[in-house]
Order: C-alpha cells, then sequence, then structure tokens
C-alpha cells in the first residue's frame, strides 16, 4: 500500500479548479509523506481533463473510463473508483469536498471499510488534518489510524490552485467493470433554478443580510443602508430559505459566489456556507452580537453590537458623508 | 409509506461554547440544545409525504438522556412513534460508527424510505445518511430539496452548486439526506405536545445493537480557529462606530 491518490472532479469539459486545489493538498501531501501522486479523471470521456493532469507534477495520470459513467450517479462512481483503489491499494485518496464528492465518496469508503475525514481545511505532519466544528466556531484535529486507505475532502479555498506545480506524466486508461443493473438512480439534465436577473458577481458594493435580522418585516433597514451606499443587497441562506429575499441573492455555495470591493455582512454569524461565497471580497465588514462568531475571522472591520441600532447610524453616516 | 428519520440534537445556533478542560470537545453542561437544522426539514418532508400518501413516521435519534426532549420535538410535530439509540459514546465513534448504530436500528423496521439532514450543524461531517445508504444496501440520493412519490418510485429534486438543480428517479425503498429550506417547517401545536407524551418511545442501547467498531478516524483536539484577516473592531456607541467606519472605508480602505 503507498501513494496518494486524487480524484478531479470534471466542470465544463475542463479540470475544475476545486480540484486543482485538491491536488495542490495531495502534493503538500505528498511532500510531508514521501509518497508519490497520481491524478485520476473520471468519466466517460476524460482525455482533455486527463490532458491537463499530466502537465502538472505528478507521477501518473489515470482515466477512469466507462460509458455508464457519462453521467454522474453515486452507484457508478462507487463502483468504479472501488475497483481502482483495489488495484492501486494507495494510502490516501484525496476528493474535493465539492456536492458530488459529499454524494458518494462517504459510501465509497464505507464499502472499503474506510471514513472519510472530509471537509479539510489544513494538513500538518503526522498528517493531522484539521476541520471546522460547530459552523466554524471551533477548529478540529483528525488522525487517521488502523490500516487501509485514508480518505480525504479538501474544502473549497483551503489550498492554492495555482500551487499546483507543473511537470509531464504518463497517461493510462483504468477500464471498470460496471453492469447497467448497478446503477439504482436515473439523474435527469441539470436545470437552472429561476431566471437570474440579479448579477451580483459585478457589484462593486454588496450589503448582505443574515439571520440577525429576525424578521422579514426587519427588511428595509438594511435596505435602505443598501441604497444609501448605492449596493446591491444579498444575503445568506436562511433569508432565502424563508422566501424573505429571492434565491438569486442568495451569496455562499449554493448561490453566487462574489468578490466585491465592499462586502458588508449585517447579522451573518459567517458558517463555512457563506464565507465561501464571499471570502475573496476586497473589503470586508461585519456587523454582528457575537464577538466570537466566525465572521470576524475574515473581516477587515467590524462592529459588535446590536444591529438594529448599528444599521441604521450606519445608514445616516452614509448620508452625511456624501 | 413508512418512513424513518434519523436526528440529531445539536447546540443551539446561538450557544456560547467554551472548550472542555480536556480540550477534546465543548463544556456540555452550560449550552442549550436543538434539533439539528436539516433534520428539521428531513421531519417536515417526511410528515407531508405521510398526509399525502398514508403510513407512518418514525423520529430515530442516538445520543445520551437529553436527545429525549428532541425526540419529544418530533413526536410533538406529529412522527408516529420514537427510537432512542441511549448511547454516551458517540463522541469516541466515527460517522461510520454511528451510521452502523443506527443502520442495525433501522434494520428491522424494514422502512420504505429513510430521511435525514443533509449535515449535522455541530461536527458538519455531512456524510450519516449517505453511509446509512452503503449499510442498508439502499439507494440513496443526496442535498434533496423536494420529494415527489411515483409509480416507480420517488422523483427527487437535488440542489447542485451555484444555483443549478437537476431531478433524481430512484425506487424504494432508498435513503435521502434533506438540504434546508424545501418546505416550510410546521410548529408543534398544544394539542401534539400533549399527544407526544403517549406516543411509543422505545429505547435500544449501543449494547444491544452490536455495533462495536474500532474508529477509524476521530476528534483528538479542539481549539480556537486562526484568524484569516487582523479584523479592526470599532468601539463606540453605534453612533460612534458608524462614523468610525465611514472614515475608515473613504480613506484607509478606500472602497467608498
Amino acid at each position: 500500500m503507498s501513494g496518494i491518490v486524487v480524484v478531479l472532479e470534471e466542470r465544463d469539459g475542463r479540470v475544475g479548479r476545486i480540484s486543482w486545489e485538491a491536488l495542490a493538498a495531495a502534493q503538500h501531501l505528498g511532500k510531508q509523506t514521501g509518497e508519490p501522486v497520481t491524478a485520476v479523471a473520471i468519466g466517460a470521456n476524460t482525455e482533455a481533463q486527463a490532458n491537463e493532469a499530466a502537465a502538472k507534477s505528478v507521477a501518473a495520470v489515470i482515466r477512469v473510463e466507462h460509458d455508464l459513467l457519462t453521467r454522474y450517479t453515486p452507484d457508478g462512481f462507487t463502483v468504479a473508483l472501488q475497483q481502482l483503489i483495489e488495484k492501486e491499494s494507495p494510502s490516501y485518496v484525496v476528493f474535493p469536498h465539492t456536492y458530488q464528492v459529499r454524494d458518494y465518496a462517504p459510501a465509497l469508503a464505507a464499502r472499503i471499510g474506510q471514513v472519510l475525514v472530509s471537509d479539510v481545511v489544513a494538513i500538518a505532519d503526522g498528517p493531522v488534518f484539521t476541520r471546522q466544528l460547530l459552523q466554524g466556531r471551533l477548529t478540529g484535529t483528525y488522525r487517521h489510524s488502523g490500516k487501509g486507505p485514508c480518505f480525504v475532502s479538501v474544502q473549497a479555498g483551503a489550498f492554492r490552485a495555482d500551487a499546483v506545480e507543473a511537470g509531464t506524466a504518463q497517461i493510462s486508461t483504468f477500464p471498470p467493470a460496471i453492469e447497467p443493473a448497478q446503477i439504482r438512480t436515473k439523474p435527469g439534465e441539470p436545470f437552472r433554478g429561476s431566471a437570474q436577473t440579479v448579477d451580483l458577481g459585478s457589484a462593486p458594493l454588496i450589503v448582505s443580510v443574515g439571520r440577525g435580522i429576525k424578521e422579514a418585516d426587519n427588511l428595509p433597514i438594511v435596505q435602505e443602508l443598501a441604497a444609501a451606499l448605492g449596493a446591491e443587497l444579498a444575503a445568506s441562506r436562511p433569508i432565502c430559505d424563508n422566501g424573505w429575499l429571492p434565491m438569486e441573492r442568495q451569496v455562499g455555495s449554493s448561490g453566487q459566489t462574489v468578490s466585491p470591493k465592499l462586502y458588508l455582512a449585517v447579522g451573518i454569524s459567517g458558517a463555512i456556507q457563506h464565507l465561501v461565497g464571499m471570502k475573496g471580497s476586497q473589503c470586508i465588514v461585519a456587523i454582528n452580537k457575537d464577538a466570537e462568531a466566525p465572521i470576524f475571522e475574515v473581516a477587515d472591520y467590524g462592529i459588535v453590537g446590536d444591529l438594529f441600532e448599528v444599521v441604521p447610524a450606519l445608514t445616516e453616516a452614509v448620508k452625511s458623508a456624501k | 409509506m413508512k418512513i424513518i428519520v434519523a436526528i440529531k440534537q445539536v447546540p443551539e445556533r446561538d450557544a456560547q461554547v467554551r472548550i472542555d478542560s480536556a480540550g477534546k470537545w465543548i463544556e456540555e453542561s452550560d449550552i442549550q440544545y436543538a434539533l439539528n437544522e436539516s433534520d428539521a426539514y428531513a421531519l417536515e418532508e417526511a410528515l407531508q409525504l405521510k398526509e399525502k400518501h398514508g403510513g407512518e413516521v418514525i423520529a430515530l435519534s442516538a445520543g445520551p438522556e437529553r436527545v429525549g426532549t428532541t425526540i419529544r420535538e418530533a413526536l410533538a410535530k406529529g412522527a408516529d412513534r420514537a427510537i432512542h439509540v441511549d448511547a454516551t459514546d458517540l463522541g469516541s465513534r466515527d460517522a461510520l460508527g454511528v451510521a452502523r448504530l443506527l443502520a442495525e436500528a433501522i434494520k428491522p423496521e424494514s422502512p420504505d424510505l429513510v430521511l435525514t439532514g443533509l449535515q449535522s450543524d455541530d461536527l458538519g461531517l455531512g456524510q450519516t445518511g449517505v453511509i446509512l445508504a452503503e449499510l442498508l444496501e439502499l439507494p440513496h440520493a443526496s442535498l434533496i430539496l423536494h420529494v415527489e412519490k411515483t409509480d416507480a418510485g420517488l422523483t427527487v429534486k437535488r440542489e447542485l452548486e451555484s444555483g443549478w438543480f437537476q431531478n433524481i428517479e430512484l425506487p424504494l425503498p432508498a435513503v435521502l439526506t434533506i438540504q434546508s429550506g424545501g418546505n416550510k417547517l410546521r410548529y408543534a401545536t398544544l394539542m401534539g405536545i400533549k399527544r407526544a407524551k403517549t406516543k411509543e418511545m422505545r429505547r435500544l442501547t449501543a449494547a444491544e445493537l452490536g455495533a462495536a467498531t474500532t474508529p477509524i478516524a476521530v476528534l483528538e483536539s479542539v481549539g480556537l480557529p486562526h484568524k484569516q484577516r487582523s479584523t479592526q473592531i470599532l468601539p463606540g456607541t453605534p453612533k460612534e462606530a458608524a462614523a468610525a467606519l465611514v472614515e475608515k472605508l473613504k480613506f484607509e480602505a478606500r472602497v467608498l
């Protein structure tokens, strides 16, 4: 048993950015453990992905290819990757922590009698894996014990895609044996939820509101602040789940990813699902009553206080500064 | 349809958490607990399916005695009966170990559908439902917002990333992990709370279930997160802090 296998995920026919981050994590782990890294592209037509990966500093690239992998299913991916892992017998299997990986990697690990260490943000010598707990309020360290491969998925943004070193590698193909009857679910064509009329991605200023606003009737106070600043209004998931603002204004892993000049978070605690959507902002301001809220870990400026007092005061201050 | 909903009791969202003296978990004595958010949506989905198609909803939860209050809440909202896997050692089990306990409790019931939340608000591993499907040898789909019963089984709406969705067809029995936001949550009525007291709550112990395992990946220590940026906290009254912030944004950050 040796080596590190990193399973890449395809986005629009290419290797997705978070997969390069997973490869960076695998290379980091490779330096710590002295084990070679093998990149795996999986699907029905993986040539382009494999070629991209072969231009990186990896020991080898394997194409796991089968017609029954044309569209992702948890059964198809689990069956195919189980066979590959049994053949390669790696010490580590690294994934990007995407929605797709969350859908099959825990089952794949369990099928091999293993447990996925999911959503890892750092890997220290040992290796010791760090994950977030309690929605980012605390961190926890995990170590893998026992025999068998260690399964790890890496959080978006935790490793740098541009840290992946270039190189050249040989590509080989692994044809898994899959029977149609093994695939029990039938996936449909992906579709967009609703017509996007708000492009938060290009807004220079964003005021974003979270659970701290308590009820829909209180929204005007943040709307007034957004209007005073000339900013777009956005929200964290619970606000859109409640139907207080349309889904298209949601920032985070299930909504839009934004990086404005100014992101002003009002009453948002800063769960990771939200932070991944906005932490690339140039300047982040947090207004929250809880000084321990994780949003302050990414904020440049913070006001700890009651948003129902702070936000109207800020709206006045913005107006009088104009 | 016989539906089992696996729910978890977690520290309340606004609970002020303190790391325990051993640095292994949090001080449990001084916090309030609540039903995990996405599990509340799983319960809601189960109750709506039962209202439409008939059948039975069984709430299942593992944990120490305090979990009983969360189970009662599920019964008050409309679950027909409950199973409490009485275990004080969940912290020393990994995701596979906990899922094995739940799977052993589920097997004798032979449900048509197993629902659970997408992930817990405390450990956030997001794996229990998917591992349950594997252990029960059932098909699954995760991140589900909507469930429709069909002649052949189910059609479910799965959330993808960045505002995309997908419909998936799957046969029954099956396991689904439910994303929050798909339904409007109900409150327990006074009548519901009253009736919950008379509903069956079966207690099983980990020893009875016989799912002892050696953990492979467990939490070793907890700590405070590293700050990613240095935050200037602006003090004073709301008015003073607001004025100071506008100054900073104009002349220091230069974003206004």
